[in-house]
């Protein structure tokens, strides 16, 4: 593949970029890439799939929560980095940005993975309750089953495992 | 250093053309991005808040149970030099080498293991195995994060699955990425169409970098680029099944190469190794060309005398980190080039010896 910049050499940077819904293939040589800013490979002068990212982040702020909380002013309480950091840098500061950019982040995540939530590994201790509270989802709706279905011995059943579940997770958060 | 020696410390596992399909996938990597609740992230953390995510993992290394000796290196002991010689064996990023603070690596014994401390996130557990042997290091991967997990509180989200620093690794924060030589689907010009298909498909491909701006000797490097809504082994099964598909396709080039122009691709190879044992002046483009048509003979039947895992280690020793610590010092470009002939034409010269 011939690089887009010069024509000449062979394009050895090969990336995807997607702004406003709109999907651009950049196929460039390391000199055009440079010379655009965009990346280098590895290199500490200029790559960075970062700046990639700032023009994924730069989207308009979701109507529905108002002037009120203009994303602007977003800001992440525990490491201090604003919401316009964040798309300025591409980069959470700390785990927390997650839960207070958390109404911006859902057409992020559709842009760069199709898809909004996690269906992967859940760890062992800090995933615990989540583990806990998957499994009671799954009883609450068996028991709705099988009181429609009239089994109450089994209904009975469920109930009291439900209860025990309950009574585990609300200590796990003492 | 004398030659045996310097190969012995330049060879790492993942370069000894072990696991399936060694003749086209040099290697398979699983890296796994892990944070601890409560700390920032490396490029905003304060000294002593990356000095304390460091002594959090050296507290774990002397603690916990690993089935492997691992041995924690941190960046500020290493020369400039050293942390070259890591990066071209790709055991630590370039990031990791240059701009991180209390940055540290561990590795293991075989260097099939190796974690870095304060890159981008607090963890990034990575596993290199020789060949197509993606499932192998998404096991080993596991296995050391579980142990890690058991010590950590790990930033995790039931919506969001593993946290990471950079959005593009959330979920699973699993990259796995697999090293394929493609010589026969680059020579038939079949690669462009075969690379835009995978990118079709979610994964990324990239050219491996040499010296200067050129791909290195049909090197691909080919990886999953989504990693939040698939679970780890989608990722890894999407990732073998493509691969798969890639080495049938570079098998069946190979199979068309040797029927339609059998005498032009046997004379293109000797050339190459002729020129290799040869040549006085090798600039690092030509010899990793140079090398992928000698690999590409040995796997073709053509060239006998060579040990395929040659051309890995050689892939990897070309390049100046390790020019520069076989010579023991700086070298200008026109002095490597002259380095790197004579360290490919000794190196061959060794292989006939045996
Ligand atoms: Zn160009
Ligand atoms: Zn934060």
């Amino acid at each position: 593949m011939i690089c887009q910049g010069c024509g000449q050499k062979p394009a050895t940077l090969h990336f995807t970029k997607i702004l406003n819904g709109q999907k651009t293939e950049f196929h460039l040589c390391e000199n055009c890439a440079r010379e655009k800013g965009e990346l280098l490979p590895g290199g500490s002068n200029g790559f960075s799939i970062h700046n990639l990212l700032s023009g994924l982040l730069n989207f308009e702020p979701n109507p529905s929560y108002g002037e009120a909380t203009s994303y602007h002013q977003l800001q992440c309480k525990t490491c201090g980095l604003t919401y316009s950091q964040f798309t300025k840098g591409g980069r959470f500061g700390c785990s927390d940005c997650y839960s207070y950019f958390k109404h911006q982040l859902d057409p992020l995540f559709r842009r760069i993975h199709g898809n909004t939530s996690h269906s992967g590994k859940v760890p062992a201790r800090s995933g615990g309750a989540i583990k806990l509270k998957r499994e009671l989802e799954k009883l609450k709706q068996e028991l709705q089953q099988s009181i429609a279905r009239e089994e109450f011995e089994r209904a009975a059943q469920l109930r009291d495992r439900i209860r025990d579940l309950e009574k585990n997770i609300s200590q796990d958060h003492l | 250093m004398d030659l045996q020696k310097f190969i012995n410390n330049a060879v790492s596992n993942w370069m000894s053309g072990e696991g399936e399909a060694s003749d086209i996938v040099i290697s398979s990597r699983i890296r796994l991005a892990r944070n601890i609740k409560s700390l920032p992230f490396p490029f905003l953390a304060t000294d002593s808040q990356a000095e304390e995510v460091l002594q959090k993992i050296e507290h774990i290394l002397k603690s916990a149970k690993f089935d492997e000796k691992l041995e924690l290196i941190k960046m500020e002991e290493l020369t400039p030099l050293e942390k070259r010689v890591l990066v071209e064996k790709h055991l630590i990023s370039p990031n990791l080498a240059s701009e991180s603070r209390k940055g540290a690596v561990i590795l293991s014994d075989d260097e099939s293991i190796s974690i870095m401390i304060n890159e981008e996130d607090h963890l990034r557990i990575q596993c290199l195995f020789p060949g197509l042997q993606l499932k192998e290091a998404k096991k080993l991967s596991d296995k050391i994060d579980d142990i890690f997990e058991e010590h950590l509180n790990y930033a995790f989200d039931e919506q969001r699955g593993f946290l990471t620093c950079c959005p593009t690794n959330a979920g699973t924060g699993l990259r796995a990425s697999v090293m394929m030589h493609l010589p026969a689907l680059v020579i038939t010009q079949q690669i462009n169409r075969i690379l835009s298909a995978i990118n079709q498909v979610g994964l990324v491909v990239r050219g491996l970098y040499g010296e200067g701006s050129e791909a290195m000797g049909n090197l691909f490097q080919i990886s999953n680029q989504i990693t939040l809504g698939q679970s780890e082994d989608e990722i890894v099964d999407n990732l073998y099944s493509v691969v798969k598909q890639i080495i049938e396709h570079e098998r069946q080039a190979r199979k068309n190469l040797m029927e339609n122009s059998g005498l032009h691709i046997r004379d293109r190879i000797f050339r190459s190794y002729g020129i290799l044992s040869y040549a006085r002046v090798m600039e690092s483009k030509e010899a990793s060309q140079r090398l992928s048509d000698v690999r590409l003979g040995i796997d073709l039947g053509m060239i006998k005398n060579v040990s395929p895992t040659v051309l890995n280690e050689l892939m990897i020793m070309i390049q100046p980190g390790f020019l520069q610590q076989y010579a023991g010092g700086i070298l200008s470009p026109e002095q490597r080039d002259e380095r790197r002939a004579k360290l490919i034409r000794e190196r061959l010269q060794m292989e006939n010896m045996n």
